[in-house]
């Protein structure tokens, strides 16, 4: 890995990797399409983002990028059949109203599906449900129950049987704990999920 | 300060009279036109921008001896949204305007009278044919962009999907692809207005007393529409004209009385009223999905679209735009759309720069590059 790519990260190099050179790729909740922008530089892809935030879509623009200020929750309609190859909801799941029907809508604009969740249920979660009694505060999962932008909250075990209920195959499954890869237990273990979808 | 002049492009004389939609022709066509920056060799740095129901081609920089610069000064010129140190921007006159186009106010080579009424109905298709004439005639094969905000994003729109390989990219504005009952109810009450002043005289006025009246009621209605109720209230309030307490009669008490009266004078002053008639209708005729769906009328485009609505825009509400962009998108086009939030409400499209210039800066710059990402 080169100097540069270890300033990206951990979850985009990931993603980086699972995205075949030149693929057209939909980025649900894209921000201020940082990952949008290396998967176009360092893949050659052509990107779309989708993102809610007004002041997110001036940067996605100042970056070059085609991004559409919409709701992913009722936006994916437009979209015509595989459309894309693949589509990302990378943290963005969790806040969505529909995420069944927005990961289904997702399989049907695209032929792979990348999604990175929270996990919620990390030991130190559970520790602090389990100690303090009290609805986890940590590092990756910091609000509050009242100020939460998470409407969803799953752990990946969860995100296993639902892929499993839904007919929905799990290519790969990366758990990630800081920028490193967690080995074993990764419903234990890993702050991060990320999926590589088919159907 | 940068200066321009007006210039005038004449053609479609008989026997080559340019046909309308409605089936009659019409010509000698006169079409008033300016242009900023310059055009580069391969030609290929154009933009066309439009303007709305009650502008002109005096876009932008300053007329000689005048004060005020043009409509779109503030998003057209050196380091600006439409940046002229890059970029060649055209914008004419529609057919139907009385800015230097032909239009009802222009003189019938027939009868060597003003046209009046007898002027022919014009759609937004026949200003675009019109407009066609001189693009073929400036050697302009290709446009970067052509971009437009309100009845202008009505032309881009059909610039993108009548002559799809003449357009790079589009930017339509607080704009629509049909109007809407509310917007045709609008416009009617104007041209009521205009053609219940007595001074109207059946379109026939020219040289006589103008229906100065029944033009500054309409264009009080029009400014109504392009505000928005938190504008209007941040701008005027109750606020009262130079007295302590209400007059208890007629004359004007409060300031927003008083702008529209000042507003609809000026207009008056520089604007024709059959022209009004003439371009309110043709907007309300515009339905860009007439001959069958919205999703096929833009099978033709290929450009890139870049599609600006503002959240208190009430004339051109936003829902409008989106919808336009979900056909867009189902012809796998290349869009990118914002709905800025701004209190302005129809005026936002002149008002919000800052925003705007970012985007569009952006946006042209990419078109430039042609990196398309989708």
């Amino acid at each position: 890995m080169s100097e540069a790519d270890k300033s990206i990260r951990f979850d985009h190099q990931i993603i980086i990797k699972w995205v075949e050179k030149g693929a057209r790729v939909l980025d649900l909740g894209c921000g201020d399409g940082v990952l949008l922008e290396l998967l176009i530089k360092n893949r050659g892809c052509h990107g779309t983002g989708v993102e809610i935030d007004e002041k997110a879509i001036y940067r996605c623009m100042e970056k070059g990028l085609t991004v559409s200020h919409i709701d992913i929750d009722t936006g994916l309609a437009d979209y015509s059949n595989k459309r894309f190859d693949y589509v990302i909801l990378n943290e963005s799941l969790q806040e969505v109203l529909q995420p069944r029907t927005v990961i289904l809508e997702a399989l049907r604009v695209g032929k792979k599906v990348i999604v990175g969740i929270p996990n919620f249920c990390h030991v130190r979660a559970r520790l602090q449900i389990f100690f303090q009694g009290r609805v986890p505060v940590t590092k990756k999962l910091p609000y509050e129950w009242y100020d939460t932008p998470n409407l969803r909250f799953l752990s990946l075990k969860d995100f296993r049987y639902f892929c499993k209920n839904n007919g929905i195959n799990i290519l790969d499954e990366v758990g990630i704990s800081g920028s490193k890869r967690v080995g074993f237990r990764l419903n234990l273990f890993a702050h991060t999920g990320l999926y590589l979808l088919e159907k | 300060m940068h200066i321009v002049e007006t210039q005038y492009y004449t053609f479609a004389g008989p026997p080559q009279e340019l046909k309308l939609k409605s089936g009659v022709s019409l010509g000698p066509i006169t079409l008033a036109y300016e242009t900023y920056g310059t055009l580069n060799k391969d030609k290929s740095n154009a933009i066309m921008v439009f303007h709305s129901l009650t502008g002109d081609a005096h876009a932008a920089f300053y007329h000689k001896g005048e004060e005020k610069p043009g409509w779109w000064d503030t998003m057209i010129g050196p380091g600006k949204g439409f940046d002229t140190d890059k970029y060649f921007v055209i914008c004419v006159n529609v057919l139907g305007g009385c800015r230097g186009s032909t239009g009802p106010a222009s003189i019938n080579p027939k009868t060597g009278k003003p046209f009046g009424l007898s002027f022919p109905f014009v759609t937004i298709d026949d200003m675009v044919a019109a407009q066609k004439h001189l693009v073929d005639h400036l050697g302009i094969k290709k446009f970067l962009c052509v971009a437009g905000g309100s009845m202008g994003g009505l032309q881009a729109l059909i610039w993108a999907t009548r002559y799809p390989d003449y357009v790079e990219s589009v930017i339509a504005i607080a704009t629509n692809t049909r109007h809407t009952a509310q917007q045709i109810a609008l416009h009617e009450v104007a041209r009521q207005a205009i053609m219940g002043d007595p001074d109207w005289q059946g379109g026939d006025y020219y040289g006589k007393s103008i229906p100065a009246r029944g033009l500054a009621l309409a264009r009080m209605i029009g400014h109504i529409t392009y505000m928005s109720d938190k504008s209007m209230d941040e701008k005027f309030g109750r606020k009262l004209i130079a007295k302590e307490r209400l007059g208890y009669d007629f004359s004007h008490d409060f300031e927003v009385e008083n702008y529209l009266k000042y507003r609809s004078g000026n207009f008056v002053q520089r604007f024709d009223a059959n022209s009004y008639l003439y371009i309110s209708k043709s907007l309300d005729y515009f339905d860009l999905s007439s001959d069958g769906k919205l999703t096929d009328v833009f099978a033709k485009a290929g450009a890139h679209f870049l599609v600006i609505s503002f959240t208190s825009d009430w004339l051109y509400p936003s829902y409008q735009s989106k919808e336009m962009v979900r056909a867009l998108k189902a012809n796998d086009l290349d869009v990118s759309d914002i709905e800025i939030n701004s209190s302005y409400g129809h005026d936002a499209f002149l008002v919000e720069v800052e925003g705007q210039t970012k985007l569009i800066s952006h946006f042209l710059a990419r078109m430039q590059k042609g990196a398309a990402h989708v």
